[in-house]
């Protein structure tokens, strides 16, 4: 081979947890402190955070970042290495602004997350134009250590913060009928190029569901934030679903809307390629994609001479959560 | 008026074997100095495969310029010296594009391999392609040229069945977006066109 060079990640440019979360313990004492008045003594020079700490405390609202500083930590620690925040953000699939893994880091800037509003319709008693901030007031935000299986293969860890999806759902009160949940993207061509491009196959709004029982499972997260700080926008700012024992492609980023429904709804993967994506897309090495083994990961970020390969579990490794939403069915048929 | 053509043939030689390795270093400097991001793996074995086809395309183009294209008293019958450096460019980043794939994405797990094979079709449509390039490129010498005689010709015609494959190859990764694979096509299409009414002609 002609390259001979090692590009693991250094180890010290991965952040380990104790020390992320002292990061964060500081970041909230500053903001106290700034709260008080006192930030000019309570950040002296020495005690400056890390520059890429004090760059990624995200944009958005403030009263949504000060709802972020004060989340609950670590609710659900995996005890797995965080995949570093900077491949987090550099390394997405959102086929709104491209094709290519670091389109969506490059072209997202552009769009505007606030305001935002959600709309919240279908077999509900409540229905309407919820803005961003109805949609948050009085949620206890939690910060979840989620393991993202993506469809092609590669996974990583993520400290997510936000809240459960039931809690958003049970505010709304669905009716008897409710069986699904509809979740649809933002569709602004202005601002996401791809929405212009003739040669998509996708029709757009993506478009995601969940059966309503998935959807109440307390592991199913609404995020607003990564690694403590409001969600970047290549990530899905300012509102995104993350269903940790699915293929990504079911966390839908950027919602704009919420329709629960009688009916399964038809979602954007399956509606292009439905022998290879189904509805419900749970992760399972057993069952492969018709042109790709699922039986393993590359975890990310994979050494070059050490590719960090490993074995793929069922439901991504949450089979104890929720494998008995599935008893009885024929996994295989419904992929 | 200084022309390509008026560059003694050895000097021109460096130039396309420069133009060669140029994409090599480039992806080594981007690994070495860690700009390929999160999965380097990925990016790498696909930098290798497009410019397998573009030196694909580079060879495939040099007979209908040859052939078709003249401006005043520019020719490009010069180019027919170069096309045995491009073809074996395209080999290069072929071996290249499947050592990447085998080393950085499989860990040299050969029984990972013989599974991927059979799982993913679109890379054992390639294997035909794989040893047909290699055949040509051993080949590709002065010697073997008179050694073969006629047949060398017939070996060599196997390249459009090549190219074919290559765009196989691509079509069947398409997931959402046909852009690139249109393009590879229409390419294609238009190199092995002039060579189809060619044939025609003759017949």
């Amino acid at each position: 081979m002609l390259i001979k060079t090692r590009t693991d990640i250094p180890a010290s440019e991965i952040t380990p947890e104790p020390v992320y979360r002292a990061r964060r313990d500081f970041m909230r004492g500053a903001m106290s402190a700034a709260a008080l008045g006192l930030g000019a003594i309570a950040a002296p020079p020495l005690f400056a955070a890390p520059a890429h700490v004090a760059r990624g405390e995200g944009r958005g609202p403030d009263w949504l970042r000060a709802q972020i500083a004060a989340a609950d930590e670590n609710t659900r620690a995996l005890g797995e290495t965080l995949t570093p925040f900077e491949h987090v953000t550099s390394y997405n699939n959102f086929y709104e602004f491209g094709q290519g893994k670091t389109d969506p880091a490059d072209k997202a800037d552009a769009l505007t997350t606030d305001p935002w509003s959600v709309e919240i319709a279908g077999e509900v008693a409540k229905p309407g134009v919820y803005p961003l901030e109805d949609v948050l007031k009085g949620m206890d935000l939690e910060e979840r250590v989620y393991r993202l299986r993506c469809v092609e293969a590669w996974s990583m860890v993520i400290p997510w913060i936000g809240f459960p999806l039931a809690a958003l759902l049970q505010r709304v009160e669905p009716t008897s009928k409710a069986k699904y949940v509809a979740f649809e993207t933002l569709v602004r061509p202005a601002e996401m190029p791809a929405q212009r491009s003739r040669f998509s196959t996708i029709d757009w709004p993506y478009r995601e569901g969940l059966r309503l029982d998935e959807a109440m499972h307390p592991l199913t997260l609404m995020a607003v934030g990564l690694y403590g700080k409001t969600l970047p926008n290549q990530n899905g700012a300012p509102l995104r679903l993350v269903v940790p024992w699915k293929y990504g492609f079911k966390s839908i980023k950027s919602i704009v809307k919420i329709v629960l429904t009688e009916r399964e709804p038809k979602t954007t993967w399956n509606m292009m390629q439905p022998r290879e994506y189904g509805f419900y897309a749970n992760v399972n090495p057993e069952v492969d994609h018709p042109r790709w083994s699922q039986a393993s990961e590359r975890r990310l970020p994979s050494g070059l001479f050490r590719p960090n390969i490993i074995p793929t579990r069922l439901f991504n490794g949450y089979a104890e959560e929720v494998a008995h939403l599935y008893k009885g069915m024929d996994l295989t048929r419904y992929y | 008026m200084v022309t390509l053509v008026s560059i003694p043939v050895l000097w021109r030689r460096w130039l396309v074997f420069l133009v060669g390795v140029v994409p090599l270093l480039w992806i080594t400097y981007r690994t070495v100095t860690h700009q390929l991001g999160a999965d380097p793996a990925q990016t790498i074995v696909l930098f290798l495969g497009e410019w397998a086809l573009y030196f694909l395309f580079a060879s495939l183009a040099v007979t209908p310029i040859r052939r078709l294209v003249r401006w005043r008293h520019v020719h490009f019958r010069w180019l027919q010296t170069h096309r045995r450096m491009l073809g074996l460019f395209c080999l290069f980043y072929v071996l290249l594009h499947i050592t990447a794939y085998l080393v950085f994405i499989l860990g040299l797990d050969f029984a990972r391999f013989g599974q991927q094979l059979v799982e993913r079709p679109y890379i054992l449509v390639t294997m035909p392609a794989v040893v047909l390039l290699i055949a040509l490129g051993v080949t590709s010498t002065q010697g073997m040229m008179r050694r073969l005689g006629k047949r060398w010709l017939t070996l060599h015609k196997s390249i459009y069945l090549v190219a074919l494959l290559a765009w196989v190859h691509v079509f069947m990764q398409v997931r959402s977006s046909y852009v690139d694979a249109v393009l590879y096509g229409v390419i294609i299409l238009l190199l092995l066109a002039p060579r189809v009414i060619w044939w025609w002609r003759k017949h």
